[in-house]
């Protein structure tokens, strides 16, 4: 039987086809905040704006990258036994913020070059007997994609 | 005439780094006995002592200004503990310094001291949802070598490092280590033994990630009055630095998930980490271009390359020259990390940036023994503390 796939997190990203991470935007600063209520985060000045919540772009550039080759502690749950994991940070072109998150499953490491447009994918993250929970993943764009997919904003 | 805003580092003093698995007060208590020893002072004649914290040890790490004055005997004077990760040192530094600047004490004891677990720092225990720090693992397995190997490629990309200068700081700074008596690791390796060490977080490897460690550091400082009357030479703080970031904060830090957005407000033409020096050096009216050594903190190899640059001993993208060139070591024009750094030391948190303060007095007293860096006349700490706690300290003969 198939399992459940189900958000390692709620609300920090759609699930649709086109997954996109949710972050806040203060249309008086012009900033993007993600994750959204976590580390409280606002531009001085605008400590009490009023934060919209939007989705933000699901492509951008690679900025760095690094494959961990050790298992890390709890709360990470690891497959036994441990497989090596990379973990990517995108810039977003529109929201100028770099964002990490980990390369998706099947990608070669090995290939990426910094600088190289990425979108955001689902991917699975752990699983146990149920579900499959799942976490956003990095991937190079495919070529047909284009980069210059905006931050649509959510009505 | 000494600007007023100095300080004097009458005494220093540590217990040696290692993996030694006792209570982190014994340590802080060694290194403080030391320190007043140096000084020629007693705990009778310390007005208040600041301390860093250990959040390692529970509620006596929480509150270590107070184990260290029940350790050495509660006298009823104030103290301070201080957190701010890495940077915790930098703020008891300060804290002691503005009360003798205040005129309200004439000698403080500043501290710090930590016992260690093994393997990789993680977060509070719990499922702990709204913290990034435990999210950060949970949701990417993003560990502080992650954030080290981020940086790493990052530079090997913009500016063509190579495994082979990382490589080249582990083994340049493992020569002097293997001569410090307070290092942990006393083995001097080669580039080849680094580059044969088991890869952690690409590009980095085993050898070039600091370690966890135990270990204690104080200091005594003094006013300059109080120091003249008790010495005829001594070391004086003349800046210290505790910057925090300006927003938007460009360079992804532990344990954010992402940086801060310029979409909106332009990023500040000086980036956070080159901004933590900097202020050091605008309070003591000294810049780089005086200085004769730094230690900065090698949480990787190729992090104190970034740091060259940081704290301004060449342009972004010269690190490697400088390495190359043999300037960075001792016996070099500008040395860094002449004690062995933390890759010799391995990460003692509250206790980081006092010892890099020990360093600079016995280097410019002329006490170094043979990493002694000749001539030295002033040296700067840099440091960061996750959470955005940035930590310089300026040290003049």
């Amino acid at each position: 039987m198939a399992k459940n796939r189900v958000p390692a997190i709620d609300g920090w990203f759609t699930t649709g086809d086109e997954p996109r991470l949710i972050g806040l935007h203060d249309a008086g600063s012009g900033s993007y905040f993600f994750p959204k209520d976590v580390a409280i985060v606002r531009a001085p000045g605008h400590a009490d704006a009023e934060l919209r919540e939007v989705e933000l772009s699901r492509t951008g550039k690679l900025w760095s990258y690094t494959t961990n080759h050790y298992q890390p502690p709890e709360p990470f749950v690891s497959p036994d036994p441990f497989v090596p994991y990379t973990v990517a940070a995108v810039e977003l072109t529109d929201e100028r913020m770099v964002v990490l998150g980990q390369l998706d499953d099947g990608v070669d490491a090995g290939a990426l070059e910094v600088g190289q447009a990425m979108e955001l994918v689902l991917g699975t993250l752990y699983e146990d007997d149920e579900n499959e929970y799942l976490v956003w993943k990095w991937r190079p764009a495919h070529p047909s994609d284009g980069s210059g997919a905006g931050g649509a904003e959510a009505a | 005439m000494a600007k007023s805003n100095e300080v004097a580092i009458l005494g220093v003093g540590m217990h040696p780094w290692g993996k030694w698995g006792r209570n982190f007060v014994e340590y802080g208590v060694h290194a403080i006995q030391a320190a007043l020893d140096d000084a020629g002072l007693s705990w009778n004649d310390v007005d208040f002592l600041s301390a860093g914290e250990t959040v390692r040890n529970g509620y006596p790490g929480y509150v270590a200004a107070s184990s260290f004055s029940q350790a050495m005997g509660f006298r009823g004077i104030p103290i301070a503990s201080c957190y701010a990760a890495c940077a915790s040192g930098s703020q008891a530094v300060e804290a002691a310094r503005m009360r003798i600047l205040a005129g309200m004490a004439d000698v403080c004891v500043v501290a710090g001291a930590d016992t260690t677990p093994k393997g990789f720092l993680a977060p509070a225990k719990g499922e702990r949802t709204l913290d990034p720090d435990w999210l950060r693992f949970r949701l990417l397995g993003a560990t502080n070598p992650t954030y080290f190997g981020l940086y790493a490629r990052r530079r090997m990309d913009l500016y063509g490092a190579t495994e082979s200068d990382f490589a080249r700081v582990k083994a340049k700074n493992s020569k002097v280590g293997a001569t410090n008596p307070n290092a942990r690791y006393r083995k001097v390796f080669t580039e080849d033994e680094v580059l044969a060490s088991p890869l952690v977080a690409d590009p980095l490897r085993l050898l070039e990630i600091c370690a966890t460690s135990d270990g204690g550091a104080a200091l005594v400082l003094t006013s300059l009055d109080f120091a003249r009357k008790h010495a005829t030479d001594f070391v004086r703080i003349a800046g210290v630095s505790t910057v925090t970031p300006t927003f938007p904060n460009t360079l992804v830090d532990m344990p954010n998930f992402a940086t801060d957005s310029a979409a909106g407000i332009a990023a500040p033409d000086r980036g956070f980490k080159d901004s933590i020096a900097h202020a050091a050096y605008e309070e003591a009216g000294i810049g780089p271009e005086d200085l004769s050594l730094a230690e900065v903190y090698d949480l990787s190899s190729a992090l104190e390359l970034d740091w060259y640059e940081n704290i301004g001993l060449c342009k972004p993208g010269e690190a490697e020259k400088l390495l190359r060139a043999g300037d960075t070591t001792v016996g070099g024009r500008i040395p860094v990390n002449p004690s062995g750094g933390l890759g010799a030391f391995g990460e003692a948190v509250p206790a980081q940036a006092i010892a890099q303060v020990c360093e600079l007095a016995w280097q410019l007293r002329g006490q170094a023994g043979e990493r002694q860096v000749e001539g030295a006349k002033v040296g700067v700490t840099a440091n960061q503390g996750l959470f955005g706690h940035g930590s310089s300290i300026l040290c003049v003969k």
